[in-house]
């Protein structure tokens, strides 16, 4: 388990430094450092169908970020912090690790789960689904409710995104009916 | 895929992305397939297969890319996919439950196992490979305007 604080520790420390670098391009890279971070962590809590999810979607993500950031005049915005803000958060954080100390005590044992369901899964899904890999027999034979939901979320996001990005706009319309309003005013 | 051409990177990335793009295509395609035998599915081999062809806008300029798949096609593909889910998740109502497996299957380790597993993991592939790339494209060469 030391190897994993150590890459625990490592994610904390390039997500500070993503916030709180000026340079955006090195903001970016510390935060590539974040998700494959995310990735060797997986791969040491024995979870490979994730951590192959993670490091595809990470690379996607960066490609996109620094497409889409550089050669833009992105501009930063420094908010100034005054004394009570800083006080109130650090108190905010105080009580936030006070009660999640206090939960986080009553879980169950790492590699030790509760859920009877999950122990059926294990037993029966070769024999039930036939998938040897049996992530993806709950996934898309068990849960597969689940899946459909999560590809509803995603189709939707894209479509919103397109809808938003797109290069014709509804230009004229939209300001003949806003010259209409104007007048009547 | 001219080598030549002005537009996009240097040569040394376009002959090194002559090289790899098919080997990166195979994996995608390998990763797709055996979803049900080893670690990967249908999510991970269509970002690996968006990646392909997002290598190919980026080293060799946005017209290469767009010839091959072009934005008209990456909708109707992706279309496909989501109506080819619902698909397979309302026929298993000939079995009588919502997602219900149908087909054979199988031996176990086999390519052709498990039943509709296989089907839903293409399916899948198809809608978020095309749904990627539609989103790179829309956000690479989105310009943000003017006050109109």
């Amino acid at each position: 388990m030391l190897e994993l604080y150590i890459v625990l520790i490592l994610m904390i420390i390039g997500a500070i430094i993503a916030v709180e670098t000026k340079d955006i391009l090195s903001s970016i890279v510390a935060l590539g450092k974040v998700g494959l971070g995310l990735t060797i962590a997986f791969i040491i809590l024995k979870a490979p169908d994730l951590a192959i999810v993670q490091l595809v979607v990470e690379i996607l993500t960066l490609i996109i970020l620094i497409r889409a950031t550089l050669g833009r005049d992105v501009r930063y915005t420094k908010e100034n912090q005054n004394l009570g803000i800083k006080l109130l958060s650090i108190i905010l954080i105080i009580i936030f690790l006070f009660f999640s100390f206090n939960v986080l005590k009553h879980l169950p044992e790492f590699g030790d789960p509760i859920l009877k369901v999950a122990d059926y899964y294990i037993k029966n899904g070769l024999e039930k689904t036939g998938a040897t890999n049996l992530v993806t027999s709950v996934i898309l034979d068990f849960r597969a409710y689940d899946t459909l939901g999560e590809a509803t979320v995603l189709f939707t996001a894209i479509l919103g995104a397109l809808a938003v990005l797109r290069k014709k706009g509804l230009k004229r319309e939209i300001s003949k009916k806003y010259e209409g309003v104007k007048r009547d005013e | 895929m001219n080598r030549n051409d002005s537009k996009g990177m240097t040569v040394i990335v376009k002959t090194i992305t002559r090289l790899t793009i098919g080997l990166i295509l195979l994996y995608g395609i390998y990763i797709l397939l055996h979803g049900h035998i080893t670690p990967g599915g249908g999510f991970a081999g269509g970002v690996i297969i968006a990646l392909s062809f997002i290598h190919i806008m980026l080293a060799f300029g946005s017209d290469v890319a767009l010839k091959k798949l072009n934005k008209k096609w990456s909708k109707i593909i992706e279309s496909t996919g989501a109506l080819m889910f619902i698909t397979i998740a309302v026929s298993g109502f000939l079995g009588g439950i919502f997602f219900n497996n149908l087909l054979d299957k199988g031996e176990p380790f086999e390519l052709f196992s498990a039943g509709t597993i296989l089907l839903s993991n293409i399916a899948i592939f198809l809608k978020v490979g095309a749904g990627l790339f539609l989103l790179f494209i829309a956000l690479v060469f989105f310009k943000s305007g003017g006050k109109n």
